[in-house]
């Protein structure tokens, strides 16, 4: 009874929103790509750098890239963060390592998953190397990638890559 | 700059987990009732309002200024929304500052404000890009490993990042409206507290807040007129830079030297530590204090920790930062940058109540968001320059 005289004072209503998304020139190639099992950036002409993803220019010299150029598989984690904390859209389990990764040939580190290695186990400079999913699975998407995992080199002196944390 | 521009009224709500004793109309409007009453205004003085909040997925009410027109006494003059993610706050009062500058406007009302409780920042903060895993999460798993490269390039002590929540939680027990009052904090309890985004514990976070803050800017005339001692803008300067470029460096981005570097020119000052009585910045997790404080120009690369260390940060210290208590403290995101800026607006006024320092003549407000891409920066003084 009491309860009923209770003012509502908020209401909760999901709404949703569908969009369709194009990638552009530059990012269908890495995707096409992608689904070959090739991570395939592209060279800027004029400052050299390669970047992955590539988005068809430099940030930098703004100009377009055209030069393609493959990477990786392997890399190294140039810097990292182990995340215990659950958010409502990512779908892993805690704790999980999430890393900058910059794969051998790339000049740009992007955000990756670690997995097959003790949290407490991931160094700054570890070398690992790209872990696909089963070729039937592959599809124009960067997922093909489901995460990296450790490789057994030396890992790589901080100045090295202290450039791309 | 043409005409002088001055914070002539300053208000802030009471921030909190969840203010549901009032809508966002309700909310924008205490902050700018009580601006308005520190300015001897009504709103019918105001010639234009500037609004600022963070991108609009986080409440899911698109251009909501548009909504708050009329709560704000906006109807029939202009209105200008501003848009730069956490740096907002700042932008949007640099904005208002620029109109009364210019000589477009004579007193400008300007407010900005966040209602997380009627959102999910950590969702809007992770929204999954298509093609991609989605695991950056929120902004703390964006900020994790850029503390980490700061933690190995400076070689700060690992409780460097304790050491100023704990300086920042135990100012905001001086601030009637900060939103975390922790009594009693000590440094266990944040060293004890859980990881969240290893290597940033849960009390060196920001909370979610919901809360507003609103200032009334002035020129010369309408300064000498006001009620209180005004707050004379020296200098205001914004720069960015892209998010992803070869050879970026976050922990310590260009864009952020260059804005503080142009800021102190404008404003007359070469020695920054030492003309600069005290700064409101934007530490959203406490390793950041270190960092801005190279990057504002007080201390040289990988030395910021020291300042901390040494105490010079602290209310009693050469420097102090964050006398309020800061995003540690009060985060309703796209007013935690005006925040700052109000905040040192009444250090230089005398308004600061219990965490006033002494004498404070020239102050610094400071704020960034993005991915470290914004940086929006002022310098208020005593005296007009
Ligand atoms: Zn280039």
């Amino acid at each position: 009874m009491s309860e009923a005289k209770q003012p509502i004072k908020s209401i909760v209503t999901p709404s949703r929103l569908e969009y369709d998304f194009t990638p552009g020139i530059a990012t269908t190639r890495f995707l096409r790509h992608m689904e070959e099992g090739r991570i395939v950036g592209q060279r800027c002409a004029e400052c050299t750098k390669v970047y992955v993803p590539a988005r068809g220019s430099c940030p930098r010299c703004g100009v377009a890239t055209k030069e393609e150029v493959e990477v990786g598989p392997n890399g190294t984690v140039t810097t990292f963060c182990v995340v215990r904390v659950p958010s409502e859209n990512i779908d892993l389990t805690l704790p999980y390592t999430a890393a900058h990764i910059l794969l051998d040939g790339a000049d740009i580190p992007f955000f990756a998953l670690i997995q097959e290695c003790d949290a407490a186990d991931v160094r700054m400079g570890m070398r690992v190397e790209a872990v696909w999913a089963a070729k039937e699975e592959w599809g124009p998407t960067f997922e093909n990638i489901r995460y990296f995992r450790p490789i057994d080199e030396p890992d790589v002196p901080f100045d090295d890559f202290k450039e791309h944390l | 700059m043409a005409e002088h521009c001055a914070v002539i009224g300053v208000g802030q709500t009471q921030h909190d987990a969840k203010r549901i004793d009032v809508s966002q109309y309700g909310l924008v409007r205490e902050a700018a009732e009580r601006a308005l009453e520190d300015a001897g205004m009504t709103y019918a003085d105001i010639d234009a309002v500037v609004v600022g909040k963070a991108p609009d997925m986080f409440e899911g009410v698109m251009m909501p200024e548009l909504m708050l027109a009329d709560s704000l006494g906006a109807v029939g003059k202009p209105m200008l929304r501003v848009h730069t993610a956490g740096s907002v706050g700042g932008s949007t009062a640099i904005v208002a500052a620029s109109l009364i500058q210019a000589g477009v406007h004579d007193r400008v009302l300007t407010v900005s404000y966040e209602k997380q409780s009627e959102s999910n920042a950590m969702w809007a903060l992770s929204v999954k890009v298509p093609f991609q895993q989605g695991m950056v999460a929120g902004a703390g798993g964006y900020f994790a490993p850029l503390i980490r490269a700061y933690m190995k390039r400076s070689g700060a002590p690992e409780d460097t990042g304790i050491r100023v929540a704990l300086k920042d939680r135990q100012n905001a027990l001086k601030n009637p409206y900060a939103h975390l009052k922790l009594e009693g904090i000590d440094f266990d309890q944040i060293a004890n507290s859980p990881m969240l985004w290893d290597p940033i514990r849960y009390l060196e976070t920001c909370p979610s807040s919901d809360g507003a803050c609103a200032m009334v800017l002035g020129n010369a005339a309408v300064a000498k007129k006001a009620p209180k001692k005004p707050a004379w803008v020296h200098a205001t300067a914004m720069r960015t830079e892209p998010t992803m470029f070869s050879g970026r460096d976050q922990v310590n981005p260009q864009a952020g030297q260059d804005c503080a570097r142009v800021l102190y020119k404008k404003a007359g000052i070469s020695d920054p530590r030492k003309e600069i009585d005290c700064c409101e910045i934007y530490v959203p997790f406490s390793w950041f204090e270190p960092m801005w404080m190279e990057n504002l120009h007080f201390a040289p690369e990988s030395e910021g920790w020291k300042m901390t260390y040494e105490g010079a940060t602290a209310l009693d210290g050469d420097l102090p930062v964050n006398m309020s208590g800061g995003v540690l403290s009060s985060n309703p995101i796209g007013a935690s940058g005006m925040l700052r800026f109000a905040e040192i607006a009444n250090q230089i006024r005398g308004e600061a109540g219990e965490h006033q320092v002494d004498g404070a003549k020239k102050g610094l407000g400071h704020a960034y968001g993005g991915g470290s891409q914004f940086f929006s920066m002022w310098i208020v003084g005593d005296q007009p320059l």
